[in-house]
């Protein structure tokens, strides 16, 4: 869903803080740190620091955090009133780990970080910090001097304090505004800004923040979603910085830096030395400049600098600003990509673990009219033989758009609908926007609005916009006691005519404000004590939060829930899945869904997709093809469509196309093993399901900007035919020494190659990596719960060596018992010295499953003389098998073992 | 797991009442009975492998046709047979064995999925016979419907054909009758014309000699006046004293001038001074101040010429802000030019008609006016007559050109319109015409599509009609609406949809679409299989 606004006033929005902050140069820094302040416990040091300019001082603080973390905390020393710490977005109080001062002299304190031979260099004057590694300097900050902290200051209405130092950076807008600046007391913009009609009161005044880091050695920085560019960040020196703001965008553009919908103000660096993240932890509009001194260099001129010997190293400057709070900063020194990813988890949390379901083919309209459409469409699956286990009702399914309930003419029996999808094992998710309409025949509005729920304006009166509804108002989510109502609004007997095979989106949660400033909430609104312009980036988190909250709540904490979000912040991942928002059907954008998914998998959200067939215009025939054959590889799976386009489902493109979609969604169903083990791991383990290769093969240049092919766990890498009328794609291998197999064909290729693949349209070239375990359903059936007891195929593809390896889990699919009763099965799968077998990964856990194992293919094998089977009570059996001698494709047939059982097949 | 799967079936049939026990593996039809012998090795229908019997239905797919695992769910592209007894046989994929969902109403697909099926087939066949029953007897009432609306339209169609027959028949004799008269009135209008002009010319003549002995009374009352002596002379001294005759207009007329105007003599009598008349008859201003009006040959565009300057110019730009008004009505009432008011000023059409009314055409020309009037008017008559006719004649042959179906049994349907009121709107489906859309409370009709052509199916285009080309959607394609249309006795719109965006379905039945009835028992299978 989307509303359209006029970008003319972004432009304008960002020009205030932009300019006053941006406009600060790099330079000697005017902040000193006061050596004398030094407080130092076990696990804290704090010290002050002064701008010279203004006297106006700053507290710093220092933490060690466990994992190879390290905290950075700038606040005002004495704020006139306390500015915002961002709440909930952290597990837990983080893990510290001692520090200690190991050296010290007038200018400077050198602090050992614990472990290795890292250090903490800090300068006092002009202060800045240095993180060494040996002789190494792995990050520094405030090296350009660009640290800025607009203190809070009392409304001057006669005298104008001449502002110095680095608050004196403002510039006249007006010039490049249509709209006016108020000029008040200090400088333009800082007390009160209005742009069109909207004015933003600016009760306290500027308040930005901004803080540089360097980082030696550094070509290459990734993360900071949501933005629709390429993978690599680029550099913005010229253009406008990386925006993090979340807002509703009218059909976004593609390679801009752009704010969209969600932000997760999260910045990876990698080198093929070391990979590091930058956690700056604030809710704020917040906007990130990267320069980078090798960018726009060309290949000959890094040849040249390296042949002179004359280039200074390359070093990648970011520099990050935000409109309020404080500095609140996680560095994560890696060393490796998966360090990273966990140092991050163990920050944020992982992704949640989304039932089997969750993983399958989503079917999505906006609107499926009405509960016969509903039926249609389900019965339309079966008849072309087509999996699916969801089918989605957007806005036009509540009555006027009143969430929480039912168009009664097109939704009479809303459980009748529900009872006739679960016969058939299949689910329906409704979509819950945060908008409340305005009526007071509208019982969620009456209790919000008598509880006090609602977010204010800021003369105190509810907060009130335009939306779906009409005049609607936004429930303050930042209010634990409303979160807690929200949950409980989705209990069964609150939520009338829903079922638990029902599941919810929320959509509209920047939060959209069709009628406000940049089509979101003004800065103004207050959520309690704080402005909207403080919480504005986590609103959609916590939306996501209590809607799943009570997802969990109705089941008394039975059932894992289902929430998809289009708004969404650090952390966002405990709650379910995000997709890329309102996307076209142009190849542009079938392109970018793929460095779009990987920047959000690498800050932790692996729960990822984008609309397939593209939500705006009509896709063409081939598009929609290849839109499935691509998403059939991405985590989030669902086709989504205007209101004003054609109908596409799966069946109106003709048999032939009909064919192709349905063995794009079929190969999506049997690999949901592979993918659901991927999404058990990234639960447990922080690391990302969907991987740019870099990840997997951090030593390798050549990985570092691909961003048409990526990985699937680690094991499966997928390029996707994403150019119109294609005869071939050049996919890139990588690993010197490795083999890849192809999935359809089991044709074996070296890696570290560019391979051109020869694709017709039933191709989606897919690789299996040479060493790896891969358990498939190869029974495809009407839905993912279907499945839930059939038999696994193995397919082992050998690595150079000889081996391989894999995992297997299993559990009950839908419940939290794996978690709470440890029922599970997670089993390591390893073939060697000609011998395959299946070990218990957890012995620990337990659970029964009917599962058993069906076939065993080997790629890369060679023609034994007999396969015995040795079970877990000791019996031998022998097994049959087939040799294709020309594809070297070993098949034993039906081991017949329980999949949850010890047992090993050895070949002779 | 693994062992369970080659259950083999227990079928009883009834043939001749006499209960037999048919043994197959589960899931294979009859009709391929003979291909799975118990006793011998099983081979793959597709013939690409043998093998041993007991790996049919063993849970493990070994043919690639997916052949002998009629009864698993292992092979991807199997078909397992449920036999239904009691309602009908079919096959589902084989992936629908044992998920748990109970596809074939015997509940045989579901024997190892823990799903409670319960034996429905009785039921739905019971539901199906009265179903197909009712359908029976719609179906055949219909069917007799439809034979009456071949018959009318078949009459009709004759009478039409043979109306356009007569029609066409009877415009050749009115083609003729056209041009007879055609010829009688040029006939009579021949000696109207020279008549009327000959009453003409003798009234130009009459004119002519009026004007001329008006003239010369004119100019010898002028030479009286002029002759103020009496002399029986017109002197230059008694031709100055007329000063509006100077001819350089430079205010007096001089002596030199006066003589001029004598053509060079002192004086000049009566019959000379016919001479002098014509050259100062035009500005000569009589001595009585006479209340004779000026001569007639006044140029009428001094006159007119300032009137037209004032509303010539806004008649253009009228027209064109009428024609901007028209387009902008038909969005929103907006009127930009409505203050450039209609010109109210109408030129009065100045007649200078002061000459005597020309007098009544003679009896002889009244007589050949009135003949030939009569022969216009005739005329006239006949050739609108010819007219209607050809458009009654087009119109029919347009309805002939409709394809009515095979039979015309659509016929009825031509200029017959249907409605439906929904909970919002009110639908109209004119067959063969258009369909449209009406706000239920107030508001314009919206077209849903015109006329299109038949869409069915190859084997039926009879079963949809299509719709096109209706008011355009924002941002999106013209309106389209197909209509589907189904056996029923009555012709009745049953209901509309829009299941995408401005492209409409409506469900429409009638008698015409309604097939012979199938003289056969509408529950055979149980009798096959029970």
């Amino acid at each position: 869903n989307f509303f359209f606004f006029d970008r003319l006033i972004t432009i304008c929005i960002i020009i205030v803080l932009l300019m006053r902050q941006r406009e600060l140069k790099p330079g000697q820094s005017p902040y000193r740190a006061l050596l004398d302040t030094l407080e130092l416990s076990n696990s804290r040091l704090s010290l002050q620091l002064i701008n010279d300019n203004n006297k106006v001082r700053l507290l710093l603080e220092l933490y060690r955090l466990q994992g190879n973390m390290t905290r950075v905390k700038i606040n005002e020393l004495k704020p006139l009133k306390p500015r915002y710490e961002v709440p909930d977005v952290l597990l837990s109080h983080p893990i510290t780990e001692a520090l200690s001062v190991v050296a010290q002299d007038e200018n400077s304190l050198v602090v050992s970080l614990g472990g290795k031979d890292q250090r903490l260099i800090l300068s006092a004057q002009p202060f800045r910090l240095d993180i060494v590694e040996g002789s190494q300097v792995l990050m520094s900050l405030n090296s350009r001097g660009l640290l800025a902290f607009e203190h809070l200051r009392t409304r001057k209405d006669t005298e104008s304090e001449q502002a110095t130092g680095q608050e004196n950076v403002e510039q006249q807008t007006d010039e490049v505004c249509d709209g006016q600046i108020k000029e008040d007391d200090d400088k333009p913009g800082m007390w009160e800004e209005t742009f069109k009609s909207h004015t933003d009161s600016k009760p306290n005044g500027p308040t930005s923040i901004s803080l540089d880091f360097s980082l030696p050695g550094v070509e290459h920085v990734y993360g900071i979603p949501e933005h629709a560019d390429t993978l690599k960040l680029k550099n913005t020196d010229g253009s406008d910085p990386y925006r993090l703001y979340n807002l509703d965008v009218f059909q976004y553009e593609l390679h801009n830096p752009m704010a969209l919908y969600g932000a997760v103000p999260v910045l990876i660096s990698h080198s093929t030395d070391r990979t590091m993240g930058i956690f700056w932890l604030n809710a704020a509009e917040t906007w990130v400049d990267i320069s980078s001194n090798t960018a726009g260099k060309t290949m000959f001129g890094k040849i040249l600098d390296f042949v002179q010997v004359s280039s200074e190293a390359p070093q990648t400057d970011v520099r990050w600003m935000s409109e309020s709070g404080i500095i609140d900063v996680f560095i994560m020194l890696g060393p490796k990509p998966a360090d990273v990813f966990t140092q991050y988890a163990s920050l944020t949390g992982t992704q949640s673990f989304p039932p089997l379901s969750a993983l399958a083919y989503h079917q999505c309209r906006w609107n499926y009219n009405d509960q016969e459409d509903v039926k249609t469409v389900d019965q339309g699956f079966d008849e072309h033989d087509i999996p699916y286990d969801f089918i989605w009702l957007d806005i036009e399914h509540a009555d006027g758009k009143r969430y929480f309930t039912w168009d009664p003419s097109k939704f009479p029996q809303p459980k009748e609908m529900l009872q006739g999808l679960m016969d058939k094992r299949r689910k329906l998710v409704a979509i819950v926007d945060p908008h409340i309409k305005v009526d007071s025949g509208y019982k969620i509005h009456n209790e919000i609005r008598s509880k006090n729920f609602y977010v204010k304006n800021k003369d105190g009166g509810d907060y009130e916009g335009w939306c779906w509804p009409g005049n609607a108002g936004y429930p303050d989510f930042t209010n634990p006691e409303m979160r807690t109502w929200w949950a409980s609004q989705f209990a069964y007997d609150q939520y009338e005519g829903s079922m638990e095979n029902q599941y919810i989106w929320n959509d509209m949660n920047e939060p959209s404000v069709f009628n406000g400033p940049e089509v979101t909430m003004h800065k103004d609104a207050l959520h309690g004590v704080w402005e909207h312009r403080d919480v504005h980036n986590l609103y959609g988190l916590y939306v996501q939060k209590a809607t799943a909250d009570g997802l969990i709540q109705r089941s008394e904490g039975v059932q894992r829930p289902f929430v998809l979000t289009r708004a969404f912040f650090a952390g966002s991942q405990r709650y379910g899945a995000v997709w890329t928002g309102d996307n076209a059907a142009e190849w542009g954008h079938l392109k970018i869904s793929i460095p779009m998914c990987l920047s959000l998998g690498l800050v932790g959200i692996s729960f990822c997709g984008a609309d397939v067939g593209g939500f705006f215009k009509h896709p063409s025939a081939e598009l929609l093809v290849r839109w499935y054959q691509a998403g059939a590889y991405q985590p989030f799976f669902r086709a989504h469509a205007h209101i004003d386009t054609p109908r596409r489902e799966p069946w109106l493109f003709g048999p032939e196309n009909t064919a192709l979609i349905r063995e794009a969604i079929r190969q999506r169903y049997a690999l949901l093993p592979y993918w659901y083990q991927l999404f058990y791991n990234a639960h447990r383990t922080g690391q990302p399901v969907m991987r740019p290769l870099w990840v997997e093969y951090p030593d390798d240049f050549a990985t570092f900007s691909i961003e048409d092919e990526y990985l699937i766990g680690k094991d499966l890498l997928v390029h996707p035919v994403t150019d119109e009328g294609a005869t071939g794609v050049t996919a890139y291998l990588p690993g010197k020494g490795e083999v890849w197999y192809d999935v359809h064909t089991f044709q074996k290729h070296d890696g570290d190659q560019s391979l051109y693949i020869p694709v017709t349209m039933s191709s989606i070239p897919v690789f299996q990596r040479g060493g790896s375990i891969i358990c498939r359903k190869d029974r495809v059936r009407r839905s993912s719960s279907c499945m839930e007891n059939d038999p696994y195929t193995l397919y082992v593809a050998l690595g150079s060596q000889g081996s391989a390896e894999g995992e297997l889990y299993i559990d009950d699919f839908h419940t939290f018992s794996f978690e709470e009763a440890k029922q599970f099965v997670h089993r390591r799968l390893s073939f060697s010295a000609n011998t395959l077998s299946s070990r218990n990964l957890a012995p620990d856990s337990q659970f029964s499953t009917a599962s058993w194992i069906e076939k065993i293919v080997i790629f890369g094998g060679s023609q034994p003389s007999s396969a015995t089977l040795k079970s877990a009570d000791g019996t031998e059996s022998a097994l049959e098998f087939e040799f294709d001698s020309t594809l070297a494709v070993l098949t034993l047939r039906k081991p017949g073992v329980n999949a949850a059982a010890d047992w090993t097949i050895v070949l002779r | 797991m693994t062992c369970l799967h080659l259950l083999l079936t227990l079928v009883f049939a009834v043939s001749l009442g006499t209960p037999v026990e048919i043994q197959r593996p589960r899931g294979v039809p009859l009709t391929k009975k003979q291909f799975y012998e118990e006793s011998k090795p099983f081979t793959c229908l597709d013939g690409s492998r043998t093998i041993p019997f007991d790996r049919v239905n063993d849970d493990y797919c070994d043919c690639k046709d997916g052949s002998d695992e009629p009864g698993t769910a292992a092979c991807p592209n199997g078909s397992f047979h449920c036999t239904n007894a009691g309602y009908r046989p079919m096959f589902i994929p084989s992936s629908r064995i044992n998920d748990g969902i109970c596809d074939c109403c015997d509940t045989t697909d579901e024997y190892n999925s823990g799903a409670k099926c319960e034996n429905t087939c009785k039921e739905l066949g019971r539901k199906e016979r009265e179903v197909l029953q009712k359908m029976a007897e719609i179906t055949k009432e219909g069917f007799l419907l439809k034979q009456q609306l071949i018959e009318e339209a078949k009459k009709g169609q004759q009478e039409k054909q043979s109306k356009v027959t007569d029609m066409q028949e009877n415009k050749k004799q009115l083609d003729e009758k056209v041009e007879a008269l055609r010829t009688v009135k040029e006939t009579a209008e021949q000696p109207e014309k020279e008549a009327k002009e000959r009453h003409l010319k003798a009234w130009e003549e009459q004119k002519a000699a009026i004007r001329l002995e008006k003239d010369k009374a004119k100019m010898a009352e002028t030479f009286l006046e002029l002759d103020d002596n009496a002399d029986g002379f017109v002197s230059v001294s008694e031709l100055q004293s007329h000063a509006e005759l100077d001819p350089d207009a430079d205010g007096t007329l001089t002596e030199i001038e006066a003589q001029g105007l004598m053509g060079g003599a002192e004086q000049v009598d009566t019959s000379t001074f016919e001479s002098v008349w014509p050259k100062i008859k035009d500005k000569y201003h009589s001595e009585s101040q006479a209340e004779e009006p000026a001569p007639v040959e006044t140029p009428p565009d001094e006159v007119k010429e300032p009137v037209v300057d004032n509303d010539s110019e806004p008649y253009p730009e009228d027209d064109i802000s009428e024609e901007e008004d028209e387009d902008d009505e038909d969005e929103d009432d907006y009127h930009e030019d409505d203050d450039k008011a209609q010109p109210t000023i109408k030129t009065p059409e100045k007649t200078h008609e002061d000459e005597e009314a020309m007098p009544p055409y003679d009896a002889d020309t009244q007589a050949l006016i009135d003949a030939a009037q009569k022969a216009r008017d005739d005329f006239e008559e006949a050739e609108k007559a010819l007219r209607e006719m050809d458009d009654q004649i087009r119109n029919i042959e347009k309805e002939l050109s409709f394809d009515f179906g095979p039979d015309a049994e659509f016929t009825y349907l031509y200029s017959q319109c249907y409605e439906l009121t929904t909970s919002e709107y009110i639908y109209r489906l004119c067959p063969f015409n258009r369909v449209s859309q009406k706000p239920k409370y107030g508001g314009s009709e919206t077209n849903l599509g015109t006329w299109g052509s038949w869409s069915g199916p190859e084997n039926n285009k009879y079963l949809l009609m299509k719709y096109e080309q209706g008011t355009g959607c924002w941002q999106g394609p013209n309106r389209s609406t197909t209509v589907k249309l189904t056996c029923g006795k009555e012709t009745v719109v049953t209901s509309t949809s829009e299941p995408s965006r401005c492209e409409y379905l409506m469900e429409f039945t009638t008698p015409a679409v309604c097939q012979e009835p199938a003289n056969i028992d509408p529950s055979p299978h149980d009798h096959v299989e029970l």
